[in-house]
């Protein structure tokens, strides 16, 4: 038995700082891509087009939009707190970035001599890292929130608040059950531990779970109650504009590519490939987009489909029934790890 | 007090919340949902994309006026209006729209089939309603509705359309709809 506390390939000081500025790069350039596909794919749900008419097939529609909010000027109620307001975002931002770091694009490679991991760490706390960053992403949803004196962002910082509080209990317990199969906390670890069986078989409740939790946890419909613009305006970014606005929605987006992430790394069997087909190192990167993107279009599928939740089943489903079926799970998988083993 | 009577409807209620059954039932309408959203994506778009493509108007489309000539062999020559200013179509107007100024038709000077002719014909496309009494209330069929409907312009005198715009062949911007389609 590995103990839990396997610590991952570290490289040297420059390796690491470029491969944050290629993540950053990386995710970056991603988050364009996938707010033209989702606006693109959810008007064919919606059988139109979707925007269609800045540069071929209205694919430059995101530069146009950035260029627009870049341009405007920065404005803040006379009633908001200045400082955090204008760090709400900043700090948004800087944890889904961080969370992103965590994704393993691939297994230790060897580049021109030098061994290195494609991914941003290998902690050996690896989901932990994740919740933790996760909690104070709600900081920026919740300074951004009260700091912008609103009612209706204050309303939706607090909704956002309880919302996040809830489900990323059943997020983390239905991780432990992975945890516990796979025997370490280290992403790349259970990657590894997938070389059988994708974990999605065994644990295909605790996929269901995390993905519904994953849902909230990046205030997607039917949970994107923080927003709610028919009711809130749009929540806690109401008084946002520009740049501001931008940050909260690219961390929004790139949430949700975390989880698009996660989900890849622990229940897809990340960078492996089904029927045992061992491709060259270079390939995984694209293997571990492929799945993202697969799951990416299941979001957009779902937010095409499903309606809001009212306040009140949010919380009795979070509370009632998704916590109640994580523990299950949870324990379930307990006794048939220490059965087995 | 007040007795509903008969017109209770029964509503559906969504599933109560905490219990397995209405999350399996949720699940379910959930994935329903999903085939009907998936339905749509295979289905494509039915968008017109107005400028560039437009829906065909019917045959008896009510749009921007026209007046009419008598058709006349010589190509060269213009045929006679058949038009002779009785201002039946402004009187039918509801909008008041038509301006109609006669005048005297001479053997030198012959415009029009009849005794006189319009020497000014306006129509304020502003005002108009395009209920086309006009065409209705015309006894020599002058003024008929066209298909046009792309009218907008930049001032408002633009909109006031004189004889000899009406009396032009309009440029066709509308497709016309074909018989079944």
């Amino acid at each position: 038995m590995t103990t839990l506390a396997t610590v991952g390939y570290y490289e040297e000081w420059w390796i690491q700082i470029l491969k944050a500025l290629i993540i950053f790069a990386v995710a970056l350039g991603i988050l364009p891509m996938i707010i033209i596909y989702e606006r693109k794919l959810l008007g064919r749900f919606q059988s139109r087009y979707g925007p269609n008419r800045v540069g071929p097939f209205g694919l430059l529609q995101p530069l146009a939009e950035v260029i627009k909010f870049a341009t405007k000027e920065p404005f803040r109620p006379s009633t908001s707190v200045g400082a955090l307001f204008r760090l709400a975002p900043v700090i948004s931002m800087l944890t889904a970035v961080a969370a992103f770091a965590l994704i393993p694009f691939g297994d230790v490679q060897n580049i021109f001599g030098t061994p290195v991991g494609l991914y941003g760490i290998d902690v050996s706390i690896g989901p932990l890292y994740l919740f933790a960053f996760g909690a104070i992403a709600f900081y920026g949803i919740m300074l951004g929130g009260w700091s912008s004196g609103s009612k209706y962002s204050f309303l939706g910082a607090m909704r956002g608040a309880a919302q996040l509080i809830s489900y990323e209990v059943s997020q983390g317990l239905a991780l432990v059950g992975v945890i516990m199969t796979a025997q370490t906390l280290s992403l790349t670890g259970i990657v590894g531990a997938q070389k059988g069986m994708w974990y999605i078989v065994p644990q295909f409740f605790g996929f269901l779970i995390f993905l519904t939790a994953g849902f909230a946890e990046t205030n997607r419909t039917p949970f994107d109650l923080t927003e709610a613009d028919a009711e809130l305006v749009g929540g806690y970014f109401t008084e946002y504009g520009g740049m501001g606005w931008i940050s909260f929605m690219f961390a929004e987006y790139l949430n949700m590519m975390v989880v698009a992430g996660i989900v890849t790394t622990v229940f897809l069997g990340g960078w492996l490939m089904p029927f045992g087909i061992h491709p060259p190192g270079w390939v995984d990167p694209f293997v571990v987009l492929a799945k993202m993107f697969l799951l990416i279009t299941f979001f957009i599928w779902i937010r095409a489909t499903l309606p809001r939740l009212r306040y009140d089943q949010l919380m009795s489903f979070g509370w009632k029934v998704l916590l109640p079926l994580a523990t299950l799970n949870a324990l379930v998988t307990a006794v048939l790890v220490v059965v087995t083993h | 007090m007040w007795n509903p009577g008969d017109d209770i409807v029964e509503v559906q209620r969504t599933p109560a919340p905490g219990a397995a059954r209405s999350t399996w039932r949720t699940f379910r309408e959930t994935v329903r949902g999903l085939k009907t959203t998936f339905g749509r994506l295979v289905e494509g778009p039915v968008t017109v994309q107005y400028p560039e493509e437009k829906t065909p108007v019917y045959p008896r489309f009510r749009g921007r006026h026209k007046l009419h000539r008598f058709e006349d062999s010589d190509p060269t020559h213009p045929g006679l209006e058949k038009c002779v200013g009785c201002s039946l179509c402004a009187a039918a107007c509801p909008a008041d729209c038509i301006r109609v100024v006669a005048a005297e038709n001479t053997p030198e000077h012959r415009v029009s089939a009849g005794e006189r002719y319009a020497a000014v014909y306006e129509i304020n496309l502003s005002r108009c309603i395009f209920c086309g009494y006009c065409e209705v209330a015309c006894p020599f069929d002058a003024i008929t509705m066209g298909h046009d409907y792309e009218l907008s312009d930049y001032d408002r005198t633009d909109l006031i359309f004189t004889k000899e715009m009406l009396l032009a062949e309009p440029l066709e911007r509308t497709p016309l709809r074909n018989e079944g389609e």
